[in-house]
């Protein structure tokens, strides 16, 4: 199957901004697991409320590389609610799209951001250094029955009701 | 930019001497087979050419080759052609978890007719033991089928041993060769399986032209309905064009295999030792000594196989990876986790495989680009600590 990515996303991923660790950060966040292909790390920088730098490193495909980068560019200089606010969609927007398949990276770059930034609260409220918050995973979306038809949610085909499983790629759909 | 393709287990380029028989059957010998003039007589001429060829491909009889349309109809067809002619015998099947999508998913279809499938585990190198399957064969079994080759890593399963097992209970044996037929010896009286599937494109056929074995006296049933071409085993109108294409890239296979084998464990060894030597943490799969000669299959830890592929396809080199993110299902390959690959690692699965054609200095140029590119990832990854030496 080829991958066709947008010229944005293939920037981000060619040339990823804020690419690294922090030797002392104020909050820590991380999202996702190697078995589903992709695990991010965010650390940031707070002062006065507002994130003043964002470092990552992120093991996954071409599109989470992408998200990572693109969500760094976007919380710096921002303040913490509105940080708060980027959803994956305008992360996927920022990167011009980015395919069915990959819109699950940009859940998990929203998240670990946010992860990052509850790390830095906690740490502020215990008056002590911060620790790494891992945010809890997304469910597995499992399948979309509708009437007479299965939605499956990886390869955005319908089957039909009485399969269940994909008929595009064999994935067990919940009912 | 030279581009440098070592992704032969998808399909191959298209031998020219091939494209030179088939072209005149895309023009003037437009024919159908089953027609009895003389448009007919040499379209059919042609296909039973083309079989002759392939049965001796794999020294079969010329009437015991089915034309099809390509390899997941060839598995189709067997797997669950012979159980629905089977059904009245009983209604049990034994395979590996490391088969072919259209054997994985022709699975939960037959289950779904009230068929049983018993799974036979693999080990480390994706290895079934015939002892295996001979434990989960029960008086209620009508199919065993189990790979010749495993294209993701490679190894060559011991399909003659489980074979004879069949053979000896009473159980009819279908392997899936597609990715072994045409690249390495492979002879149906010697293995003694009922059933066997092939196709064209993996020995520099044409798409689109493929085909099943099917020993005399086997009991199938027909996937389509209709005419009876193919002696009333698969309806339809031939492809007559991509046969014949398969009918010279069997005969060149079956002319060329010993140089072949020879050139591809000489470019393999070559790649596989180069890669071992200049890049770190990297795990080899298959089972050494016992693998598909162009099959070169590793596993760079700490990173994900997609980026690696967009990175090596920018360099203009053409691999493979088992990684979750690129199978549409984002499912990681079910081979590796058969083979009890960890998710991460599985996910950082790089699959070359080499064609005839390969020359040492793309070998070179693929272990020189593929270096730098896995470090590059590996510097971004949370799971890779840097070694301070």
């Amino acid at each position: 199957m080829a991958i066709r990515y947008s010229q944005t996303v293939m920037d981000h991923f060619t040339n990823p901004r804020n690419v690294g660790e922090m030797p002392d950060p104020d909050g820590v966040g991380e999202v996702g697991n190697p078995a589903c292909g992709d695990i991010m790390t965010f650390y940031i920088k707070v002062s006065d409320n507002v994130i003043t730098d964002v470092k990552f490193k992120t093991f996954g495909c071409g599109a989470a590389i992408a998200v990572s980068s693109m969500i760094s560019e976007m919380a710096i200089g921002k303040t913490l609610e509105e940080a708060l606010k980027i959803t994956n969609k305008q992360v996927a927007e920022q990167l011009e799209g980015l395919p069915q398949t990959k819109m699950h990276c940009s859940n998990l770059g929203a998240d670990a951001l946010h992860a990052a930034i509850s790390s830095y609260r906690k740490a502020k409220e215990t008056k002590s250094g911060p620790e790494k918050v891992v945010a809890a995973e997304h469910e597995d979306e499992g399948g979309e029955h509708k009437e007479g038809s299965c939605h499956c949610p990886h390869c955005d085909i319908e089957t039909p009701a009485d399969i269940p499983y994909c008929q595009g790629c064999g994935h067990e759909l919940k009912k | 930019m030279n581009r440098i393709y070592m992704d032969h287990v998808a399909g191959t380029p298209l031998l020219p001497e091939a494209l030179d028989a088939m072209l005149p059957f895309l023009r003037e010998k437009f024919g159908n087979p089953s027609s009895i003039h003389g448009f007919g007589e040499e379209a059919e001429t042609a296909v039973t050419e083309a079989r002759e060829s392939v049965a001796a491909l794999i020294n079969a009889d010329p009437d015991e080759i089915v034309f099809t349309s390509c390899g997941t109809e060839s598995n189709n067809a067997a797997f669950k052609g012979v159980p629905w002619a089977n059904k009245p015998k009983g209604n049990h099947i034994v395979t590996t978890p490391i088969e072919h999508f259209s054997i994985m998913h022709s699975i939960k279809a037959l289950e779904r007719d009230g068929f049983d499938v018993t799974q036979v585990p693999v080990d480390e190198y994706a290895l079934v033991n015939p002892a295996d399957v001979e434990k989960a064969i029960t008086d209620r079994t009508v199919l065993v089928s189990v790979q010749l080759a495993n294209p993701e890593v490679g190894t060559i399963e011991p399909v003659a041993e489980i074979a004879e097992i069949c053979r000896r209970k009473k159980v009819a044996f279908h392997t899936d060769a597609v990715d072994a037929a045409g690249i390495i010896p492979v002879d149906v009286k010697a293995l003694q399986v009922d059933l066997l599937s092939l196709s064209a494109n993996m020995f520099y056929g044409p798409k689109g032209a493929a085909a099943l074995f099917i020993r005399k006296g086997t009991k199938i049933s027909p996937l389509l309905d209709g005419g009876i071409q193919e002696r009333g085993k698969r309806a339809g109108t031939e492809n007559v064009p991509a046969i014949v294409g398969l009918g010279v890239a069997a005969e060149a296979a079956a002319r060329e295999m010993a140089a072949r084998v020879a050139h591809l464990e000489k470019l393999s060894t070559r790649l596989r030792d180069g890669l071992v030597e200049k890049i770190p943490h990297l795990l080899v799969f298959g089972k050494p000594g016992l693998r598909l000669p162009g099959n070169v299959s590793v596993g760079a830890r700490f990173i994900e196989g997609e980026s690696v592929l967009l990175f090596m396809d920018m360099a203009g080199i053409a691999i493979a990876s088992g990684s979750a993110c690129i199978s549409r299902s984002l499912k990681v390959s079910h081979v590796m986790l058969a083979m009890g690959v960890a998710h991460g690692e599985a996910n950082g699965s790089l699959l070359f495989s080499l064609g005839k054609d390969k020359k040492e200095a793309e070998v070179d140029a693929a272990i020189r680009e593929l270096a730098p590119i896995v470090q590059r990832l590996r510097d971004m990854s949370p799971l890779y600590k840097k070694k301070t030496t």
